[in-house]
């Protein structure tokens, strides 16, 4: 910045930008607020409570473990199926790897309902498998997939990752060594960037999940909405609060580990 | 001249290797090619020649066309996959690994063949030694210069003591005065160590010092394969004149064993001198071949065009002499200015005639 500030000019752009973002955060404050607030409609002045907080975790404790489940799951299948793809479909780069890394991108243009819709057609008979947190996980891994393949093929576009295959290759590794010693750590940063959104999203995730949830499958974002429905205001609002003091320390923690990882390993493009 | 000789001493054969690449581009013609142990074999030519592809397919990365096969030793490793063929290779990026040190790379290899981790200390240390980058062993590879990435990337190489080292283009990517050091560092390296080189460049004076043997490439053909010395004095054709080294090339009719040309006569030491070549012919000379004297009473003349000192010696650019400017290169002792009227005394075993070929 110049050293000479034009005054006037500056506090107007820092006005703006306390407002929008005040716009933007006011909100979620007053929903949290809202959570351990002894009365809604009274106001603050009814007192500050934690019981719809605690009641919050009696009645949906098992949703938030399930949605971990069901996030940790998601992140495990599109790890093992997504950078094997991603890497096949940078190397053979041709035609038909371009339709197929269309394809599986399709999921993001197709609204999440119709999705649903497919699997329950397909699979709804399957009573065990319809019953279970799994057939969520399905819904997930579909939606979840093509962000991981697009982070690790981004990276491996940019790498020049082929030669270094060719590379180990020459040395003596086997397919499987140059992967595993070769590959993956060169795509540790587009790994992590595809980690952290799939964990991200799959958390989130309620569109599909309504559709392919039973009353025991449950996740959390499915619970919030069933809270908002059915339940007083203040317990939703807890639910809101949970809900953030549980992904918020987790996403920054995510994010310090990439931050970390990506320094070990240097500036390198 | 053009092969060695007894099979035992042959480490690599390539036999009838052409590649066509799946949408139909013939990228590498029909090649048969003999490599001696311990040669030091340079492909050259300009980009698109087929080099790099001639050394995927005896590295492994490529599979000839059918009917072809490389053998190593006498052993067929045509279906052999890249990591059973034991080779070495140096790619012009150095692919070295950036998720490993200095040390993690050059023994990556040996570890890959279970090498025990005292004995591949050792080693990486020797090839540390060897390559001189001493005291970089715990570097990170982006900590590096281009000139110490090359050096790693050849101790990678040979750290597992290849059957065939293959360096494609190893010095393209470094500024000129290092590419010059690396290359008699290089040069010594690979007569100390004695193993089967194939070296790819486009840089024929890189080719020249550098090879036992040269294969020049042309639009994936063997254009000739010579010592340095048969490839430079006695070129195949006129591609070869011209892309190893400054070559006058003229057109003009022969008589009685010597050119006419539009500024007198040039005698031909080159079998035509016998009488037995006669009408149109294509020759060779090269400019340091040329001597300028006094006009008078030179059988050959022109007028000096231009001049461009370079140091150790100046380029004269001579018109009159033959249908195109001659260059001859002149001692920098020798002061002559444009305009001059000159003579050129040229040995006449210094013009090569060439096959009279369509380039």
């Amino acid at each position: 910045m110049s050293p000479i500030r034009n005054r006037p000019i500056f506090a107007a752009q820092l006005l703006f930008t306390l407002a929008v973002a005040a716009f933007l955060i006011v909100p979620a404050v007053l929903s949290m607020m809202a959570g351990v607030t002894a009365n809604y409609f009274r106001g603050i002045q009814s007192g500050l409570t934690l019981q719809w907080v605690l009641q919050v975790w009696q009645l949906y404790a098992d949703t938030i473990f399930r949605s971990f489940l069901i996030a940790f799951s998601t992140l495990g299948v599109t790890l093992v199926v997504g950078i094997p793809a991603a890497y096949a479909l940078h190397l053979r780069n041709d035609r038909l790897s371009r339709a197929v890394e269309e394809i599986i991108t399709l999921p993001l243009a197709i609204p999440g309902l119709a999705i649903a819709l497919a699997l329950l057609l397909t699979y709804g008979s399957f009573g065990e498998f319809r019953r279970s947190w799994l057939f969520i996980l399905v819904g997930h891994v579909v939606f979840t997939l093509p962000f991981m393949v697009r982070a690790v093929l981004a990276v491996f576009a940019a790498s020049g990752v082929e030669t270094l295959d060719e590379s180990a290759a020459s040395l003596g590794a086997t397919p499987w060594r140059r992967f595993r010693d070769v590959i993956v750590p060169n795509a540790r940063p587009g790994i992590l960037a595809g980690s952290l959104m799939v964990v991200t999203l799959s958390l989130g995730e309620f569109n599909l999940t309504w559709m392919l949830h039973t009353p025991l499958t449950k996740t959390l974002p499915v619970g919030l909405a069933d809270s908002y429905a059915s339940m007083r205001l203040e317990v939703a609002s807890a639910y809101t609060l949970v809900f953030f003091v549980m992904i918020i320390p987790l996403l920054i923690a995510m994010q310090v580990f990439v931050g970390y990882r990506s320094n070990l390993s240097g500036t390198r493009r | 001249m053009s092969g060695p000789v007894d099979s035992h001493g042959i480490a690599l054969r390539v036999e009838n290797c052409a590649k066509t690449f799946a949408d139909g581009t013939r990228v590498l013609e029909t090649i048969t090619l003999d490599v001696a142990r311990s040669e030091t074999v340079v492909l050259l030519g300009p980009s698109g020649c087929g080099k790099t592809t001639l050394l995927r397919i005896i590295a492994g990365l490529e599979t000839p066309d059918a009917g072809g096969r490389v053998s190593f030793d006498d052993t067929d490793v045509t279906r052999v996959p890249i990591e059973r063929r034991n080779v070495g290779i140096v790619f012009q990026s150095y692919a070295l690994f950036p998720n490993m040190n200095v040390a993690e790379n050059i023994g990556y290899g040996l570890k890959i063949r279970g090498v025990k981790d005292a004995e591949r200390k050792a080693r990486i240390a020797e090839l540390v030694a060897l390559t001189g980058i001493e005291g970089l062993e715990h570097r990170r590879i982006d900590q590096l210069s281009g000139g110490q990435r090359q050096r790693v990337a050849l101790a990678r190489a040979i750290a597992v003591r290849p059957s065939v080292l293959l360096l494609d283009e190893p010095l393209t990517a470094l500024d000129a005065a290092l590419r010059e050091r690396l290359r008699s560092e290089l040069n010594r390296l690979l007569r100390t160590l004695g193993i089967t080189t194939i070296y790819v460049t486009h840089d024929q004076s890189e080719a020249m010092a550098l090879g036992d043997r040269i294969v020049v490439m042309r639009k994936g053909a063997i254009a000739q394969i010579g010592t340095p010395r048969d490839i430079y004095f006695t070129p195949a054709s006129r591609f070869v004149a011209e892309f190893v080294g400054a070559a006058n090339i003229v057109e003009a009719r022969c008589k009685d064993g010597s050119l006419e040309l539009a500024g007198g006569r040039l005698l031909v030491g080159d079998g035509a001198a016998n009488g037995n070549v006669s009408g149109k012919v294509l020759a060779m000379i090269r400019p340091e071949t040329i001597k300028i004297v006094t006009a008078d009473g030179a059988a050959l003349s022109g007028q000096v065009d231009s001049i461009s000192f370079v140091g150790d010696r100046q380029r004269a650019s001579i018109s009159g002499a033959a249908a195109k400017p001659i260059m001859a290169d002149v001692p920098n002792s020798v002061t002559f200015k444009v305009g001059d009227r000159v003579g050129l005394a040229i040995d006449p075993s210094a013009v090569r005639l060439l096959p009279g070929d369509a380039s």
